[in-house]
């Protein structure tokens, strides 16, 4: 797929037409209502992201007992946060150690946990990843400027099911004693698909 | 079926580009293409596995070369078309020409963030006890369906070991079908990189993928 946004831009034109064309139809044919739409829009530009699962991780790191029920029923945990919904029904958390390092794709098409991530980014859809994540993760990974220490073993989490997977990924150094707000600031998008590290406190301050 | 949405194990399809501070759309169409494809799977004239295999049987020159918004809106537009929702005229002007289909359900703006927010589970209550347990050798069956299914080609005929049991849940190979839910029990099967992907692969990494019943023996 072409996804490096150098689309031409009579395609792009082209797009808006024929989108704005078949949204007016099924508003006449009443199989949509616009302002249910516009609610659909609103939740996932500005309402759902990468911030609802950067607080379950801060609580993960901080709360052994969440932590807990986070592995025993992630769905129940996760919405203990009020973080719920489409893409979300079936969580399951993997954590990231020294030994293991979780990373997520949806081979088959584009399964990503909307509730505590927001919409898939347009690099977690296309076939460079979805092609490449499960036969060559260290390769992908380096993509993405991660580099992991020959002895971190790579598990690969292919979501072929309705199963969602957000990824636990390991405090960094030097953070004791931050609160869970601040401990957030440090959790990427990137840190929770596992094609990122959570940021130092010095990276994120930068 | 095996087509160009199955990439696990593909090559050169070059490197992974990611964009720094992406934005959540590129651009305003890309919301309405969002907002009218889950808004219409509300009307329930169709299921999520439906809907996954009305994206993969495009044809494969478009899968491969359009954006995943393309895809959405192509796939939502066939399967109004197979239905009798719209005409191919009507997509054309954007201008009603025949009766609305009576669907099962129209959200309105009012119920729309709790029905956002209860999404929909799949998740249902087991006919039978699991046939297999954590621990458990298994090999994926060797399927080829021209439907829907979820068991990658990369992982077919592979065996691994059951890492955990997630429950009982509606089975897409059937549910795509129109042959109902037909649940069964899934599981997280581990395989090792090498099972998959040969001496070529790194030696100590493993891909678990999640498997229905139906998709494994014991090994």
């Amino acid at each position: 797929m072409s996804h490096d946004h150098d689309h031409d831009h009579s395609e792009w034109s082209d797009m808006e037409l024929k989108v704005k064309t078949l949204e007016s139809l099924l508003l006449e044919k009443g199989y949509v209502e616009q302002s249910a739409l516009d609610v659909i829009v609103e939740t996932y530009e500005h309402k759902v992201g990468p911030r609802n699962g950067a607080q379950v991780v801060a609580k993960a790191w901080t709360d052994p007992e969440y932590l807990q029920r986070l592995r025993e029923d992630a769905s129940a945990a996760i919405a203990e946060l009020g973080f719920t919904g489409r893409q979300g029904e079936h969580m399951r958390i993997v954590e990231n150690t020294a030994e293991m390092h979780n990373m997520v794709v949806c081979t088959l098409c584009s399964c990503y946990p909307w509730s505590v991530l927001g919409l898939p980014p347009v690099w977690y859809k296309s076939a460079p990843y979805r092609s490449r994540a499960v036969s060559e993760p260290r390769k992908v990974l380096s993509e993405f400027d991660v580099d992991l220490p020959d002895s971190t073993k790579i598990q690969v989490w292919d979501s072929t099911a309705e199963m969602r997977y957000l990824v636990i990924p390991m405090r960094p150094e030097g953070t004791e004693g931050f609160s869970e707000e601040q401990l957030a600031d440090l959790v990427t998008r990137d840190s929770m698909i596992g094609t990122g590290l959570a940021l130092s406190p010095e990276e994120a301050a930068a | 079926m095996n087509g160009p949405h199955d990439m696990g194990g593909m090559q050169f399809y070059g490197p992974v580009k990611p964009e720094a501070n992406e934005p959540v759309f590129h651009a305003d169409w890309e919301k309405r293409a969002l907002a009218m494809t889950v808004g219409m799977g509300f009307t329930g004239q169709w299921n999520l596995d439906v809907s996954r295999f009305a994206r993969e049987s495009l044809a494969p020159d478009f899968y491969l070369t359009k954006s995943y918004y393309q895809i959405w809106v192509n796939g939502l537009q066939n399967l109004m078309l197979e239905r009798g929702l719209v005409t191919e005229n009507e997509i054309a002007t954007g201008k009603m020409e025949t009766h609305p289909v009576e669907v099962k359900r129209v959200v309105s703006g009012e119920e729309m963030p709790a029905a956002l927010a209860a999404g929909g589970p799949v998740a249902r209550d087991p006919e039978g006890p699991a046939a297999f347990s954590v621990g458990d050798r298994v090999t994926t069956t060797n399927i080829h369906p021209t439907g829907h299914t979820r068991l990658p080609r990369y992982a077919r005929g592979k065996t691994g070991e059951i890492i955990a049991i997630h429950g009982c849940h509606v089975f897409p190979d059937s549910n795509a079908r129109g042959d109902g839910e037909n649940p069964q029990w899934l599981y997280a099967v581990k395989f090792d990189a090498q099972a998959l992907f040969g001496s070529d692969a790194e030696a100590g990494n493993t891909v678990v993928v999640d498997c229905w019943e139906p998709y494994l023996e014991r090994s």
